[in-house]
This record gives structure tokens, sequence and C-alpha cells, in this order.
């Protein structure tokens, strides 16, 4: 079985992003850069699945300025094959991700796509769900559990209610939640041996795939401030406040 | 403008999620059709008939819409979608499974998380776990949106008598199925509508001490809930969970029990209008959103909310 796992490169989960004071978009002077939480989870994935005999090779691929090629070896130092990235300058968003995914899984193959469910950067959730309408695989989103059995992908899935398990028919589309796994570091000899492994570089025009924007952002800004509360002293005052003041209970 | 509102439901009834979209609907302004896609799903097509604001319900009674299968389902919304201006659903987890993909089949950006409507091509949306509001523009002819159910106050659900037909278009991917769920019961009120949520973190320590939250959240006819902390450390089931990829919930009153009040749980509950946190470390982040702060231990001051409310 060959596994597929397109990764992002985000800010870094811990930063807290602003928006620049000319309102043109978030700022990112500066700021540490990263493989996103839930496409770590991806990765790791995909090695479990390797590990255990089910997987024979997991490729990743990223989309995106040269850069990403830093998150495509984050990925092989965790345990992916071999990496593609699809580079381009353009602002990329989800469609023309997913048809960009789509011309490489023409290429590739995969019998399984492993994908975070959303980005922490622009919290779109979208990708996944995207490439399974343009290639007409089945989806699993928002995975807690993947199991292969009898040629079907078994995925218990995180929904508003609990928990929903659906079968699919292989090859299909997987996006991770955060309880699929907790992802391993990448160990120093693995991160050496990651410098080694094949980065294949290609560009949208190579896929022959469209990845030109549909939306413009017109502004962003910051989010509305709460003003700063209070610190009351006891219980006895809490629930006076919000008797009185807040006159919430 | 002619929008499609995709309804939530469980085929016996709408869930209120559909009002707060269909609230978005109206702030875009045009005729509103709901489609209720199911199996069995007439009463629930029956309550969305009488949603005030609604022109017109499409009711798709199929077995291969009984769960809402992602591959299914888009393939009908995006054959019936090529007539309307917009299609709308509320950011549920059905919505955010299905409407990427209906937006793929029509070769057009989707929207996620809406906000605001500025016009019928331009909206406002969170980027960076809402410490950002991006407003964007659609270029394309059909806009595929995702509505946060939490900044759109939900229409009245009595009163209107819309028209309702059907609609025979069966569409059966076959490569899908659902083999089960496991759907947690409660009396309690929805998460992502109850006027009073308290909500546990890490800080609880165990699943067995939410039940400290449970006697307070009676009295107060709330919903409980819990950080991504309290979730991963297995204390409490996903469903529960409030934040940036769980649940956003914005209540009259919003209590903060043992939550340090990461930026990812903030994303989720920060639009309440009244915050409480309780917490022993008064340097917890949590405490710079609240209304009203407690710094205590909360094995103390639970029982004694309890007691004294």
């Amino acid at each position: 079985m060959k596994i597929l796992v397109p990764i992002k490169r985000v800010a870094d989960a811990n930063v807290k992003v602003r928006a620049k004071s000319d309102g043109t978009d978030v700022d990112l002077n500066n700021v540490k850069m990263a493989i996103n939480p839930f496409c770590e989870i991806a990765v790791e994935e995909a090695v479990r699945l390797k590990e255990a005999g089910t997987a024979t090779e997991i490729i990743a691929v990223s989309l995106g300025e040269k850069a990403c090629q830093e998150q495509i070896r984050t990925a092989l130092a965790l345990g992916a094959d071999r990496g593609i990235l699809v580079e381009t300058d353009v602002d990329l968003q989800p469609l023309g991700v997913a048809k960009a995914l789509k011309a490489v899984i023409e290429k590739e193959s995969p019998d399984l796509v492993i994908l975070g469910k959303q980005s922490i950067d622009a919290d779109n959730n979208q990708t996944g769900q995207m490439l399974g309408a343009l290639t007409g695989l089945p989806q699993a989103t928002f995975a807690s559990e993947l199991k292969i059995e009898d040629g079907k992908a078994v995925v218990t899935r995180e929904i508003d209610g609990g928990l929903q398990t659906v079968s699919l028919s292989i090859p299909a589309v997987v996006t991770t939640d955060l309880r699929l796994n907790e992802p391993r570091y990448a160990s120093l000899p693995n991160i050496m041996k990651a410098k080694k492994k094949p980065l294949e570089t290609v560009t949208p025009e190579d896929l022959g795939v469209d990845v030109a924007p549909r939306l413009t952002t017109l502004k962003v800004e910051p989010p509305a401030e709460r003003s700063a509360g209070v610190t009351v002293a006891d219980v006895d005052e809490l629930i006076d406040k919000l008797k009185n003041e807040a006159k919430v209970v | 403008m002619s929008i499609l509102v995709i309804a939530e439901h469980d085929n016996s009834s709408l869930k209120s999620a559909t009002l707060n979209a269909i609230a978005a609907g109206q702030a875009i302004g045009g005729d509103i059709t709901v489609l209720v896609a199911g199996s069995d799903c007439n009463a629930a097509a029956e309550q969305a008939a009488k949603a005030a604001g609604v022109n017109k319900v499409l009711v798709a009674d199929n077995a291969a819409y009984a769960n809402m299968l992602a591959e299914n389902v888009s393939l009908l919304t995006a054959e019936l979608g090529k007539e309307y201006s917009h299609i709308l659903a509320p950011a549920t987890s059905n919505g955010k499974n299905i409407m990427p993909r209906v937006a793929a089949l029509l070769d057009v950006a989707q929207i996620s998380e809406i906000v605001s409507v500025e016009s019928p091509d331009t909206f406002k949306r969170p980027i960076y776990a809402g410490n950002a509001i991006a407003t964007v523009q659609s270029a394309d002819a059909i806009k595929v949106i995702t509505v946060r159910t939490t900044a759109f106050d939900a229409v009245a659900g009595e009163g209107g008598s819309a028209s309702v037909e059907t609609v025979d278009s069966a569409h059966d991917a076959g490569t899908s199925s659902f083999v089960g769920e496991e759907l947690a019961k409660s009396d309690r009120p929805e998460l992502t509508s109850a006027k009073v949520v308290i909500s546990g973190g890490r800080g609880m320590q165990n699943g067995e001490n939410f039940s400290l939250l449970e006697g307070i959240a009676d009295k107060l006819g709330a919903a409980i809930g819990a950080s991504r902390a309290a979730v991963d450390a297995g204390f409490v089931p996903n469903d529960m969970q409030v934040g940036q990829t769980g649940k956003i919930v914005a209540p009259d009153l919003y209590i903060a029990v043992g939550i340090s009040g990461a930026i990812q749980h903030l994303a989720g509950m920060k639009d309440s209008k009244v915050i409480v946190a309780i917490n022993k470390d008064e340097d917890a982040p949590i405490f710079q959103v609240a209304d009203y702060g407690l710094v205590a231990d909360l094995f103390e001051a639970l029982p004694e909310l309890d007691s004294k409310l």
C-alpha cells in the first residue's frame, strides 16, 4: 500500500499571530514556521501503517514557496520515504491545492491519502474534501481511528454528537483529527538520514493545473477586544456579580 | 439572489443550527430554499417549512442520504445547487464534511465559517484561531459557504409556511458506507445552542471530577464542555470539546473551570457574553478574557458555588 501525505507549512502553533497595522494581512515577519499539527498527525499515522506492515511507501507532498522543503524534510525525518514539492509563489487556496494534489495522485496512484483536517492558519477545513470530490474518491474526515480491513478503510470519525464509523473503498481520502495519534519526535539520526532522501520539485504548470486564487482578501483586522474584567474575592462576590451586575443567573 | 440552505437534521427533527444558517441567508437577501436530504425525513422537512423566512423546502428522501454520507449528499447538493447564487450550511461536522465537496464539484471556492455578511459576495471570517478577522470577496458565480452559527441569531422556528417539494434525484456513489455511531446521550442543552456553558479543563484532574460541574449545570440549565487538554487526557469524550477545532460556543454565560486558556480554547468561547474563570493559577491566560475571575482551588469553589446558587 502506497500512502500520500500532503502537508502544509504554517506559523508555529504556539505563536500568537496578529493582523498587520495596515490591515493587509497577518504579520508573519520573523515568525517561527512549522509543519501544521494536523499534518504531523497524518504523517505519524502513515508511518504507523508502514511499521505495521500495511503500507510500503509514504510520499510527503507540500505546496508553496521553496521553504516548504523544510517541512517536507521534517516529514522525511518522521518516516516518510520521499518528498514532492509543488513550488509556487501564488497565494494558494484549497481548491487550487486540491487540483494540484489530484494531478499528483494521477501520477503516483496512492491507495490512501491522509491529510490534516484543517490548517491552523487559514482554518478552512476544505482540502481533503475537495480532493475527494475532484478525484471521485470517498472520504472520512475528522478521523480518530483508522483501520485497514479486508481491502477497506474503516474509519471512526469525531462528529458533533459523538463518534461515527464509516467504511470506505480504497483508494480513499482520510483527514485527521487530534485524537488519531500522538506524533513522535524526529530523532537526530533520522533527521540526518532525511537529508539524503529524494525530494522532487515540480511546478503547477508541470502538473497542468490552475492554482489561481478565487477569493480576494480585502482586509485583515484584529478581532474585537474584550474589555478587562475584574477579580472577585470569593464565591459570594462572584454570585453577587453574576446576579446583580451581569444579570445572567 | 437565490439561496439554498442545507438543513442539519436527524431525519425526525430539524436542528437549530439550520435556523442560524437561514439567518445568514436573510443577511445576504433573496429567496431561501431549504434542502432536507435524508431518509424518512418528512418530519424534519415539515419543521423546516415552518421556519421563518423560508420560501420553499426541497425533500430528498432516499436511503443513500440516511447518514449524510458526504459522497452522496454532495452530488445531490451540487446538482440542485447549480440553480442558486448561494449555497449555505451551518458549520457543523456535517456542513464541514459536505460543503467543500460541493464547492469542488461546482469548481468554485468554499468560504468557511463566515461570521458576517458584508455584501452578497463579501464576507468576514476568522483566521488564525480567531486572532484575526479576514474580509474575503468571492469572484465565483456560486458562493458555497459554511456559517458560524453563533454569529447569526436564529430565525424563528415557527410561523413560516413554505411549500414542500419532493426531489427524486438519487445519488449513491457506492464508495462509502455507514457502519455505526456512538452518540452521547444527555438531557442537557446542546453545547452550541445552550444559554449557559460550564467547561472543565486539565485542572479537573480526572473524568469523575466532572461530576462537580453537574450540580451547577443543573441549576443553571447549562451544557457541559471541556478543553482540549481534558479531552486529550481522556477525562471526557470528544463531543464536549470547545475550541478552534472543536465546538464554537457563544452563550450568555461561560464558566471556565480549571482551564488555562490556550489560544485554541479561547477561539471557541471568547465571543461569549459573560465569561467567568475559576483557576488557582492567577497568571492563567484565561483571566485575560474573563469578565469575572476567581483565583481559587476549584475543589473548594465548585461545591460552594453549587450550594449557594
